[in-house]
């Protein structure tokens, strides 16, 4: 029972990043319908960033703001640079841009930082939380930042003017626009916030996965999973999805032998593949009637 | 050369995917076009260089795949980002069979193809629930675990885990005055031909129509009377099959399989050859697989440590030079050049 509990813990705290990362899905996906595959790369180009910054000897909690920030700049660029004119291209464009800039960013992050892989320090410390914790310092830390950043989010797609917007182009555009509304606007802003909450998750996830140019693939699957799970039209949702693929992924890895180490990836296939055969729309996700 | 023989498929415009224009049967410039390019496939090998005649077959083996994805995404509209999964299983299931079981390659072809089809037909049954960017993710997902389903430690005996399984080159059969390079490039080229004139056929039949009825409008097809899911499930089981006969073609002639030549960057490079040939065109295949064999090494030319990053900004001017791929630029041009006569 006290294994049981410790995995749960710890799948909770890694399940963290999983609806950090499938929170930024949902918002991408919310803003422009799209899936951004090359998501995990923004993530790690920003974490990059974030890595340089300290090893130049900046404070970590100066570099936290600051890399989001800057990614979320970047997010907003890459909106207006390089999606926005194919805005009303096929959906197959899209995917084959978000192709590209994987391959940009993963390549770039290569070149300029090499393929060895790097430790990146914890700002909360290392060891366990107190002796004998199920949890250490690090993950503890990262639990209590997702849920800040989580509850913020919350509160500011539902108390401000902006966040109302951003609703409310991605529900209905059309209609947002005839009241007033920038839909462009927030799709580039829904680009930049996407961008900096990846930021966070790979900022936070990088002391326990290490940083190399290829650390997000995996994340970002699970990230996908924990969206379909939550649903995709639901950020609360996502962030739920999350945390239970962090949990089953513990879980599974424990009391099932060969998933272990081997198919850990694979579970992600099959909750996915699952949750679309049992109820598509995910947990909290809306179901979408079409008007024949 | 493999898959360029034939008439354009006219595939009708519609509303997700490019549009195409209904082909002009021009038959004669076409027919005498394709007829030269056919004669130039025929004498290639006994005019090149080994290696060049490897990098051709190389080519035809990938526009074969994206033969195969095309067949699914472009006529019936069911995306996926997950081919390279088939691709493997075929290409693994001819080494295994002749490394392991000592089979001739020349029945491991019809096995693979069979058990692919078996596979992808499987894969499409809880695929058909899901729609655009579901079917996507769920693909995507496949393409993900693929290497790790390949290095699983209990088949390890037959898949040799991590470090795959190396093939013995078959040699030219009956005594034919051919090296086994040669031999490679004609069977396919001959596998290529049949399996183009098979989509084709497949594309221009009442089958093909249901197809792409089901494409362009699934609620109008159904209530004619296309039964929608055994369609679906079968386009992705022919799919999967021509697909995962590239990857045994590719197996025998590469020599070589690993799970991580079988990630997902080889999904990737079917669609992005599928767009980049235009998407629902099927001789667009060939020129597709031209550009994803070669443009990574023209990319590498311009710089080595920023190749990646060379061919994402080739392929974002691709997308906004030529959103329709070769299909569009190539109809371009013969609408031009009829203005002028």
């Amino acid at each position: 029972m006290d294994l049981f509990i410790h995995q749960v813990i710890a799948g909770f705290a890694t399940g963290g990043i999983y609806a950090c990362m499938a929170l930024a899905v949902v918002m991408i996906y919310q803003a422009i319908h799209h899936l951004n595959f090359a998501q995990g790369e923004m993530a790690m180009f920003s974490t990059y960033l974030g890595w340089q910054l300290l090893a130049w000897g900046a404070p970590y909690w100066a570099v936290f703001p600051l890399v989001m920030a800057i990614s979320f700049a970047g997010g907003l660029a890459i909106e207006r640079i390089v999606v926005r004119p194919i805005e009303n291209a096929p959906v197959l464009s899209h995917v084959v841009i978000f192709i590209a800039l994987f391959a940009i960013f993963n390549s770039a992050a290569g070149f300029i930082w090499g393929f060895t892989i790097k430790p990146v320090p914890s700002p909360f410390g290392e060891g366990a939380l107190y002796p004998g914790a199920p949890i250490g310092k690090h993950q503890a830390g990262m639990l209590v930042v997702t849920m800040i950043v989580l509850s913020l989010l919350w509160a500011f797609f539902r108390f401000t003017r902006v966040g109302l917007s951003m609703r409310a182009a991605s529900v209905n555009p059309e209609s947002a626009r005839l009241v007033g509304v920038r839909v462009s606007l927030m799709n580039g802003l829904g680009w930049g916030m996407a961008s900096a909450i990846g930021a966070l998750a790979g900022l936070l996830i990088a002391p326990v996965v290490f940083l190399e140019p290829n650390m997000m693939l995996s994340i970002l699957l699970y990230g996908f999973a924990g969206a379909v799970l939550g649903g995709l039209s639901s950020p609360l949702g996502a962030v739920l999805g999350g945390f239970i693929v962090g949990i089953v992924e513990n879980l599974a890895g424990t009391y099932i032998p060969v998933i272990g180490g081997e198919l850990k990836l694979s579970i992600a296939l099959f909750l996915i593949v699952a949750v679309l055969l049992v109820k598509p729309a995910g947990l909290l996700g809306r179901r979408t009637v079409q008007r024949v | 050369m493999s898959t360029s023989e034939g008439k354009m498929s006219d595939l009708g415009s519609s509303a997700p995917w490019p549009a195409g224009a209904a082909a002009r049967p021009k038959v004669g410039a076409r027919t005498i076009f394709f007829g030269l390019l056919l004669l130039v496939a025929v004498t290639l090998p006994f005019i090149s260089k080994n290696f060049f005649i490897f990098q051709t077959t190389v080519v035809m083996v990938y526009a074969i795949a994206i033969l195969g994805l095309n067949l699914l995404i472009g006529v019936n509209g069911q995306f996926s980002l997950g081919h390279g999964a088939f691709y493997a299983l075929g290409a693994y299931t001819a080494a295994i069979l002749m490394e392991t079981f000592g089979l001739h390659y020349a029945w491991t072809l019809p096995i693979a193809a069979a058990l692919c089809f078996v596979a992808g037909f499987l894969f499409g049954l809880p695929a058909l629930r899901l729609e655009g960017v579901y079917l996507a993710l769920a693909t995507f997902a496949l393409a993900v675990t693929t290497p790790q389903l390949l290095k699983l430690s209990p088949f390890e005996g037959f898949t040799g885990g991590v470090q795959g399984i190396v093939i013995t080159k078959p040699g030219a059969p009956f005594g034919l005055p051919l090296n086994s390079d040669q031999w490679l490039y004609f069977l396919t080229l001959a596998i290529g031909l049949l399996l183009y004139w098979l989509v084709h056929n497949i594309v221009h039949s009442r089958t093909g129509r249901a197809f792409m009825a089901i494409r362009d409008n699934p609620i109008a097809a159904s209530s004619m009377g296309v039964n929608t899911s055994l369609y679906k499930a079968t386009a992705f089981g022919v799919s999967a099959m021509i697909t995962g006969v590239a990857g045994s073609l590719g197996a025998i002639v590469i020599q070589f399989v690993a799970p991580d030549s079988f990630t997902f960057a080889l999904s990737v490079q079917l669609l992005v050859g599928l767009v980049i040939g235009g998407v629902g065109w099927l001789p667009g295949a060939l020129i597709g697989a031209v550009f994803v064999v070669f443009i990574p090494n023209v990319a590498e030319e311009i710089s080595k440590g920023l190749a990646g990053a060379c061919y994402g900004v080739l392929l974002i001017l691709v997308i906004y030079l030529a959103p329709q791929g070769a299909d569009g630029v190539i109809r371009a041009a013969v609408d031009r050049f009829k203005r002028l006569l």
